[in-house]
């Protein structure tokens, strides 16, 4: 049983919600972030967040995934100040909606003046409404970035053990736990954090604190990381119960601060939720038989489509 | 005089949950004063977070009071939080036309939300000025949205033309979703909803797909004029839900031909006689 605290769900098909749900991931965060290309109206921006607590909840539970998210303006789009200040006016809004887990994923891209002036109103409002806080940190000059980024949220007056630093590696994790963050990792090809790497760290820091994540989103990546990063640190001789607080224990209990997402919500559903459109695992879409194959088997193997 | 759905709603979550009685109170009084939308979201956004989201708790009377304050509503399955939003929408009193301030809150609507919102439709204020948003809700691909219009809640029946209507129904055929839960069901059947149901059934079968056996419920009382026959007749050649369907729709045919056809299927014409299968109950299983 994994929950992946980091996936960007928008941009995966269905396939990939399968294979998720096939390889036991119950529970999932949908940061809101950009898309791969900026947004230039505010009104998309907020028929985006409007589909990450509506259209986008739905799809994951056809599959037996509770879906939750995250609300935020990223740092990207900070940088257009005309969308940001329109965004920022919306934000409180969707931050109050069923199933946000925090606000985020908010922080640095290039560590612009706009980019600062956003990060620090949205860490104002994660403190006024009680949410946990999700930080992205910036993939260039990354160490002073993250430093930064803590700098700041304890400047905003926030409370370490409610944010997330998100995106550490082997250079940052040892500044984000000694500074008392939870520390996220995402599983991520080449550019961000490799699993056997994952593995190595879990041998020197064991769990506490550490999350990992897929961040799976438009680029190459992989749905399929926290399971995946799991398995291989099993088989790296990994405690299990280190295991179970990287992939599960540790972002429920950061992100439950929210009081919007609880283990009963996967554990011990209504057979079929209608009010909050979650079919549980034993039933799937439209009344199909259960799935026994893997969905690339499937896709290659399989020659009738009905 | 009955009482109003505003009324029954206030009594019942205030009943359900009352150490937050005060409160709700407080909340309903003051937006029905301040006309602050910025309240309202509060408002809406705190209600699950104060009062929990189980189901709102209600007696058969309760029910009775309910059909009587508004023909045809039906409050089964909803939520306790779901009946709290409903009703500060009602006690809601502002400038703004209504139907301007209901599609800013679909606008911004998380799924569940959207569900309390549809729910609410006939009981609003100008009920028909929010003919858009609605159709933005049938719309929907999510299902149980789809059917926070169509089950139970009799808007459709109230404020749809023949055209939107019989597009609800062949949608709910084709999502999957049951036909008897809809409200006004056999006193808003035409000939054209019955024509394109047959149409579909036709397309099913050439796709080597099944139809709904309750399809068969909009097209009997049109059976002749449609042409419904041969189509009924291999009904009756199906399995247990689709005989007793085709059998209900003869009756309700009630013509020479499909007495005839009737004859063919002695059994079954006399569970449906005696009261044993209805349209809620195709199987002697699902009656017992």
């Amino acid at each position: 049983m994994f929950i992946d605290p980091h996936a960007h769900m928008v941009s995966r098909t269905t396939d990939d919600y399968e294979a998720m749900a096939a390889a036991g991931i119950v529970a999932l965060i949908e940061p809101a972030f950009w898309v791969g290309q900026p947004r230039t109206f505010v009104g998309t921006y907020v028929d985006y967040l409007s589909s990450l607590v509506g259209w986008e909840r739905f799809r994951a539970g056809q599959f037996g995934i509770r879906h939750y998210c995250t609300i935020g303006l990223n740092s990207k789009e900070a940088n257009n100040e005309a969308l940001a200040e329109g965004v920022m006016e919306w934000l409180p809004r969707f931050a109050l909606k069923e199933g946000v887990v925090a606000i985020g994923e908010i922080g640095y891209d290039e560590q612009t003046p706009l980019e600062d002036k956003y990060f620090r109103a949205q860490l104002a409002l994660a403190r006024q409404l009680e949410l946990p806080v999700m930080v992205h940190t910036p993939h260039r000059d990354k160490k002073r970035g993250t430093s930064r980024s803590m700098d700041v949220c304890e400047e905003m007056g926030l409370d370490p053990s409610w944010v997330v630093i998100d995106h550490n590696n082997e250079e940052t994790v040892r500044e984000t736990l000694d500074r008392g963050y939870w520390a996220g990792f995402s599983i991520y090809p080449s550019t961000k954090m490799g699993n056997a790497r994952m593995v190595e760290l879990l041998k020197q820091y064991g769990g506490d604190r550490i999350i990992v994540d897929s961040a799976c989103d438009w680029g190459i990546s992989d749905c399929l990381g926290v399971p995946k990063t799991a398995r291989l640190a099993l088989e790296s001789g990994i405690a299990e119960t280190v295991v179970r607080q990287v992939t599960y224990d540790n972002a429920l209990a950061v992100y439950g601060k929210s009081g919007q997402m609880q283990a009963a919500d996967w554990l011990d559903p209504a057979p079929i939720d209608q009010r909050t459109l979650f079919e549980g695992n034993s039933i799937l879409r439209g009344g199909r038989d259960p799935l026994v194959e893997a969905p690339e088997d499937r896709r290659r193997d399989r020659l009738l489509i009905e | 005089m009955p009482v109003t759905p505003l009324k029954l709603l206030r009594d019942w979550t205030c009943r359900q949950a009352p150490d937050q009685a005060r409160w709700l109170v407080e909340q309903y009084t003051s937006l029905g004063q301040s006309g602050n939308e910025k309240d309202l979201h509060l408002f809406l956004g705190l209600v699950p977070r104060r009062l929990g989201k189980q189901d709102l708790t209600l007696t058969p009377q309760d029910l009775a009071m309910a059909n009587q304050s508004y023909p045809g509503w039906r409050p089964e399955g909803w939520s306790l939080d779901g009946a709290a939003r409903i009703t500060a929408l009602l006690a809601f009193e502002s400038n703004r036309p209504f139907s301007d301030t209901f599609r800013d809150l679909v606008r911004t609507a998380d799924a569940r939300e959207l569900i309390t919102l549809y729910r609410g439709l006939a009981l609003y204020p100008r009920p028909e000025s929010l003919t858009d948003a609605v159709g933005e809700g049938l719309r929907s691909n999510m299902r149980a949205v789809f059917e926070s219009i169509v089950h139970g809640n009799p808007y459709p029946r109230d404020h749809f033309d023949e055209h939107r209507w019989n597009h609800m129904v062949l949608k709910a055929l084709f999502v999957g979703s049951r036909l008897s839960p809809i409200v006004g069901l056999d006193t808003r059947v035409n000939a054209e909803l019955a024509t394109i149901l047959l149409d579909y059934a036709r397309e099913r079968w050439a796709a080597g797909r099944e139809v709904s056996p309750e399809l068969w419920r909009c097209v009997g009382p049109f059976a002749e004029r449609v042409s419904a026959y041969a189509a009924l007749q291999r009904a009756l050649a199906g399995v247990p839900e689709q005989r007793s369907a085709a059998v209900l729709a003869l009756m309700a045919a009630d013509t020479p031909r499909a007495r005839d056809l009737l004859k063919t299927v002695p059994d079954i014409t006399a569970l449906v006689a005696d009261g044993r299968l209805d349209w809620n109950h195709l199987t002697l299983k699902e009656a017992a």
